[in-house]
């Protein structure tokens, strides 16, 4: 059995880190099997579940306005948008960053908690990844339309060409395209990869000549020997520890966006760090707000449990105060500077025009988590939900809140304005989550939504000396 | 059912579409850089002009100077095209029922301006000034070639961003000495380089390469 390879190292971090994470209601003597035939009827039963096809509805329905808005924003120009100087950065950026951070999360769980040990991640990071992607794939689109000309992209690469042009490589958003870039490419890479195995039970399950040619297409022939798991795993060893400084340098490289401009309420050196908190802290809601309902219509609740609600949950409370000691902070450092610029900015922050979006976000990001603190709110998984919303919304508010706020006063206030939003604007953003579950719901329908492989080798069953106690 | 659904030869075949997926993104971009540039669709463009005035005839065989015609060259921006009167100096006399010059005559009559084509044509994001280049030694024949051997006119440069900024950034390549700027047969005194470097200490010529020195 392929997953025993993994049962020396399983049983070795079983042991340090003392979580048993699997802890569903026992299912039998055929565990590993009913793993299987779970997470593979989702992709082989006919049709699925009725709140399917309503999901994936609404999201087509809002995937096709996300359609029609880039359409007509290429079409007519961004001025269908409300940006308009000072404020030219508005929700086109906003988006982008939102999108970028929530993409965290998966790279955290794949290759930071692989590299820790942290088995429990086994069960949500198939998941992540595929969130990750999804979330990038919906940012990549926004800098793209926010160049106002959207058939010139590749000015950002550096492609010999014609005109002699070459992309500056002093400016952060040219670092911003090879952050992105990478981030995207490696995410893609780990993601496939992890799935091979779980294409080649796919494809060995399927029934009709379709799926088994295309899912045997994806698995690249895997059959599962020895030689093949040995590669495999230390491939994946190996993504990991590629993937691993991505966590850290894509959403610094984003922060660099704000922080190496002069403006005040960008220009401050806690933005990496404080990005990086935010970016993991909102991809951690996001998890919950995926996996919440996914456990529930497709029966999948013993093998995301509460166990990994809660810890998810921790993380998100952890973040959350790290986000908002980052909110403190620069209010302090505002005051202690002595720049009268910074502190007028702060101060506007909170009492200024954009107030009722300051205090949106401090009740999203930094009052909503602390429900956590109580056992009882963590392991209920419609809670973690509901504040897994909450804090996306949160998290898009901070980032408009940065951006925004600093903008539209900035020194003079001669050149003040204030930002208002057009429909467009509205509908672009609601549309962007169209794109977004449409692919996740495709995702859960047809990819293998579990790493079925990988939970299997953290079960008590894979464990070499499993049964000699009894 | 089958438990393998491809056959045996499948497992070649892999190779190929490896070599495809890497391959295909580079014979596309090549195909674009080459299939799209300037070099292929607009150096040799030679429209039919409605007179078949031969610059090789005028400028090569007789002499005349570029700005005889051109006569807006060295204090406009545009290189003004002819009016009729000026090739009526001349034909009123020469030629005077050449067929070849009836379109001329014919303008000249009734006075309705001949519509010449335009070779070299900029696009309208670029301002160029002729009198800016020709008063400071950049000559004719760097742009528009050996115009004294062509019987048609024809777009001999690509006349693109990187071929303007080949220059700007090294004029050394291309200065004269003002005064020469419309000779066709132009040999320089010493290697050109080393001339144009002379040159540009003369009259100090550091041409700028902003965006905003052509985009404006």
């Amino acid at each position: 059995m392929a997953a025993t390879i993994k049962a020396g190292a399983a049983e070795v971090s079983a042991a340090t880190s003392g979580l048993n994470p699997y802890q569903g209601p026992p299912v039998g003597d055929n565990v590993f099997a009913k793993i299987t035939q779970n997470v593979s009827r989702v992709m082989e039963v006919p049709k699925p579940p009725r709140a399917w096809y309503i999901a994936f509805g609404i999201a087509l329905t809002l995937l096709s306005i996300f359609g029609a808005c880039l359409g007509w924003v290429v079409w007519e120009g961004i001025g269908a948008w409300g940006n308009m100087v000072p404020v030219a950065w508005a929700f086109d950026i906003t988006n982008f960053v939102f999108w970028v951070g929530i993409g965290h999360a998966g790279t955290l769980i794949s290759a930071v908690l692989f590299l820790l040990r942290q088995n429990w991640r086994t069960a949500v990071n198939r998941f992540a990844e595929a969130m990750t992607i999804f979330a990038v794939a919906c940012a990549a689109i926004f800098p793209g339309i926010h160049i106002g000309r959207p058939w010139l992209p590749y000015w950002m690469f550096p492609i010999p060409n014609q005109m002699g042009m070459w992309p500056q490589f002093r400016s952060p958003l040219e670092w911003d395209v090879f952050a992105v870039g990478t981030y995207a490419t490696v995410s893609v890479l780990f993601w496939y990869m992890g799935m091979i195995p779980d294409f080649a039970t796919f494809r060995d399950r399927s029934t009709s000549t379709i799926k088994r040619a295309a899912y045997g297409l994806v698995a690249m022939g895997w059959r599962g020997s020895s030689r093949q798991w040995h590669r495999y795993e230390r491939a994946y060893l190996l993504l990991a520890a590629l993937a691993t400084p991505l966590v850290l340098s894509v959403h610094s490289v984003v922060s660099f966006d704000f922080a190496t401009a002069q403006l005040p309420g960008w220009h401050t050196t806690i933005f990496p760090p404080y990005f990086v908190a935010g970016a993991i802290f909102g991809g951690f809601a996001m998890v919950l707000v995926l996996a919440v309902p996914a456990r529930q219509f497709f029966g999948l609740k013993y093998i995301i449990t509460i166990k990994h609600i809660e810890l998810m949950a921790m993380v998100i409370l952890a973040t959350g105060m790290v986000v908002g000691y980052a909110y403190g902070m620069e209010f302090f450092i505002a005051w202690y500077s002595g720049s009268m610029y910074e502190g007028f900015t702060f101060q506007n922050r909170a009492f200024g025009p954009y107030a009722w979006a300051y205090w949106t976000m401090i009740f999203c990001n930094v009052v909503s988590p602390q429900i956590f603190w109580w056992k009882k709110m963590r392991s209920s998984p419609w809670v973690a939900f509901i504040v897994g919303v909450i804090v996306n919304v949160g998290m898009w508010f901070e980032r408009f809140v940065i951006i925004g706020t600093s903008l539209a006063r900035d020194f003079l206030p001669g050149s003040w304005g204030y930002f208002i939003p057009t429909p467009v604007d509205y509908l672009t953003l609601g549309g962007s989550f169209g794109l977004f579950f449409t692919l996740f719901l495709l995702f859960c329908r047809y990819l293998p939504m579990v790493a079925m492989a990988e939970v299997k080798s953290i079960m008590p069953e894979a464990h070499v000396a499993h049964g000699d106690h009894h | 059912m089958d438990l393998f659904v491809f056959p045996r030869w499948a497992n070649k075949t892999r190779v190929l579409a490896g070599a495809l997926l890497g391959g295909a993104p580079l014979y596309l971009t090549g195909l674009i850089w080459y299939g799209a540039s300037p070099k292929t669709t607009d150096v040799g463009y030679m429209p039919e002009q409605p007179v078949p005035y031969s610059h090789a005839l005028h400028v090569g065989e007789l002499g005349i100077d570029c700005r005889y015609c051109h006569n807006t060259v060295e204090n406009a921006a545009f290189a003004a095209i002819p009016p009729t009167e000026t090739c009526m100096n001349c034909h009123a006399r020469i030629h005077t029922k050449s067929p070849k010059l009836e379109p001329v005559r014919e303008s000249w009559r009734t006075d309705a301006p001949i519509e010449w084509k335009k070779v070299h044509d900029l696009p309208d994001y670029v301002s160029f000034d002729h009198s800016a280049h020709v008063t400071r030694g950049v000559p004719c024949s760097s742009c528009h070639g050996r115009v004294d051997k062509m019987e048609q006119v024809f777009q001999q440069e690509t006349l693109s961003m990187s071929w303007c900024l080949d220059c700007h950034r090294a004029p050394e390549n291309h200065l004269r000495e003002p005064e020469l700027v419309t000779k066709m047969d132009y040999k320089p005194p010493k290697k050109q380089v080393e001339h144009g470097l002379e040159l540009r200490k003369k009259y100090n010529i550091n041409p700028p390469t902003d965006c905003s020195t052509c985009h404006r």
